[in-house]
């Protein structure tokens, strides 16, 4: 990886609670590419994720400590601006919320909260993240019907369309197929790989099967400590750690 | 039969008409209500008892209106004045407070629902009245003597106060973090959050909240008639006073029943009670409902 790293993390340290849930995670995400975290549940896949996006700022006895860079720019620092950080990320949980408003409405809620209120502009920003994500056609006729109408893998692609509407530089994917059927995941799964070419993405996955689908790059975390990170092919298939080869293999989980 | 299956049969059987019971009551109550307010019913119309403001019992002259207003603006007022506050102070609690202070404040607030409505209505009489009669009411009006709706409706918004938190509060905390994390993850703050995400999620539980509170206050007696004023005369401004229907039957009721009718017109004034509390639950049901079909539409 001669590149430079969209998302670089030094020492980072979460504690949740008397709980020691990251341990010193070091790592760089390319840019550009898709990046799995895999790992057992519980090891600390989506606490490494949603540090990313400072999404434990509101979460009471959460102590975090190291760097997390993010084009170089430390999004813990104390003069650091969260909503100008979160504007950079889409996120995508694992089960979709579709805030209480219509369709139309949910894709252009970021963009109206960072200040665009020309109606001909939010148009065209809806139009084509709905076509970006595939739902314009599903949806073009619905705009102003609630986005819970919507079928759970529609509802998905959705919750995409509106966190690419504020023009994130990165996509975060915390599960996000895992309630989803699987026509619906394979689509989901197909927009990350298409989307790469514009965005950095990490999914967290515990299906190993959709980290060699769709990543780049792995990251194995176990016991909150980062394992192995390299190429897909390589982590999946030839890993060079003991603990990561027992987890490939499905002796850990 | 098995005995344990007979048993299950029994218990059940008898949950059933301890339900019933319950239920039934209500309609008890109302038939009770009506059949003793038939002799003034008879004597005047429906429509002459709740329209004419006239209330002289002696003259057999019983006009509910005064009455009537007197217990909606009392209401109105209470509302109008605790929804906004409890709607902030749940916001505060739920989204906001550290856990520490959420740990003291809970507590405090549950604690205001446990105070005796009579001291409620001491503290309006030593408080709330001056309050209104030197600070307040000179803004506004010539005289006031402080006995009056405005300060039953602020005696009463406080005593519905905790009940209205800690609906809303559990409201509150049924919305799930993730769809917070949603609006949050675009680059909302959290005020952004709450206005255009929570509390469109929440408009529902909140009215259902505001209902209960309205129905309650309603009845709410031995406070409100303490500052009110009791003066049968239809207010006009916040600063008069009012008489609202339970502070009439519990002023009244066991004393002039030598007064032919009077008797009958207290039944009267419970069941007027009874239909307005009726009515607004229903009316308001009906709205919740649209609400809900709108929101998930």
């Amino acid at each position: 990886m001669t590149q430079t790293p969209h998302i670089s993390v030094q020492h980072l340290n979460v504690h949740i609670g008397a709980q020691h849930i990251l341990k010193d995670i070091n790592i760089n995400i390319p840019d550009k590419k898709v990046t799995s975290i895999i790992g057992p549940s519980g090891c600390g896949k989506t606490t490494l994720l949603k540090s990313f996006n400072r999404l434990w700022d509101n979460t009471a006895d959460v102590k975090i400590t190291g760097k997390v860079l993010v084009d170089n720019e430390d999004i813990y620092a104390p003069n650091a601006e969260v909503t100008h950080i979160r504007k950079k990320m889409g996120l995508l949980s694992q089960r979709p919320y579709p805030l209480p408003m219509s369709i139309y409405d949910n894709v252009a809620y970021g963009p109206r909260i960072h200040g665009i209120r020309k109606k001909q502009v939010l148009d065209e920003l809806v139009e084509e993240q709905l076509k970006a994500t595939g739902l314009w056609n599903e949806v073009k006729d619905r705009l102003n019907a609630s986005a819970t109408r919507l079928s759970i893998g529609q509802q998905q692609r959705l919750c995409l369309a509106r966190g690419l509407a504020v023009g994130p530089e990165i996509i975060l994917g915390d599960e996000s197929t895992s309630a989803l059927d699987p026509v619906s995941t394979a689509i989901i799964e197909d927009l990350f790989i298409s989307l790469k070419e514009k965005y950095s993405i990490v999914l967290v996955t515990h299906i190993l099967r959709q980290a060699r689908r769709v990543s780049d790059y792995i990251i194995f975390v176990y016991m909150g400590k980062i394992i192995e990170f390299g190429p897909t092919e390589e982590v999946l298939l030839n890993p060079k750690e003991e603990l990561t080869k027992e987890y490939v293999k499905g002796y850990i989980s | 039969m098995n005995f344990r299956l007979l048993k299950d049969k029994i218990l059940s059987k008898l949950m059933l008409v301890f339900t019933l019971a319950s239920v039934s009551l209500l309609v008890i109550i109302g038939i009770g209500l009506y059949y003793k307010s038939i002799p003034i019913i008879h004597r005047l119309s429906w429509s002459e008892l709740i329209t004419s403001s006239i209330w002289k019992p002696l003259k057999g002259l019983f006009g509910f209106f005064p009455f009537i207003m007197g217990t909606l603006w009392v209401t109105a007022i209470a509302i109008v004045i605790a929804l906004p506050l409890c709607l902030l102070t749940a916001l505060y609690i739920v989204e906001y407070a550290p856990t520490r202070v959420k740990r003291i404040l809970t507590p405090f607030v549950n604690l205001l629902s446990g105070i005796p409505p009579v001291i409620f209505g001491v503290w309006g009489v030593l408080f709330i009245i001056p309050l209104i009669q030197i600070y307040i009411a000179p803004h506004f009006v010539e005289f006031s003597t402080g006995y009056s709706v405005l300060a039953g409706g602020i005696v009463l918004a406080v005593m519905i106060f905790p009940l209205i938190v800690s609906i809303i509060s559990e409201v509150l905390r049924t919305i799930p973090q993730e769809l917070k994390d949603a609006s949050l993850s675009l680059g909302a703050t959290k005020w952004e959050t709450i206005k255009k995400v929570i509390l469109r999620k929440a408009l529902p539980g909140i009215i259902a909240a505001a209902v209960l509170a309205i129905s309650r206050a309603f009845g709410e007696t031995i406070a409100v008639l303490m500052v009110c004023g009791n003066n049968a005369a239809v207010p006009h401004s916040v600063f008069d006073p009012g008489y609202p229907l339970p502070a009439l039957i519990a002023n009244n009721y066991g004393e002039m029943l030598s007064i032919p009718l009077y008797d009958s017109a207290l039944m009267f004034a419970a069941l007027l009670l009874f239909i307005i509390i009726l009515v607004f639950n229903i009316i308001s049901r009906v709205i919740l409902a649209r609400l809900e079909r709108r929101l998930a539409a």
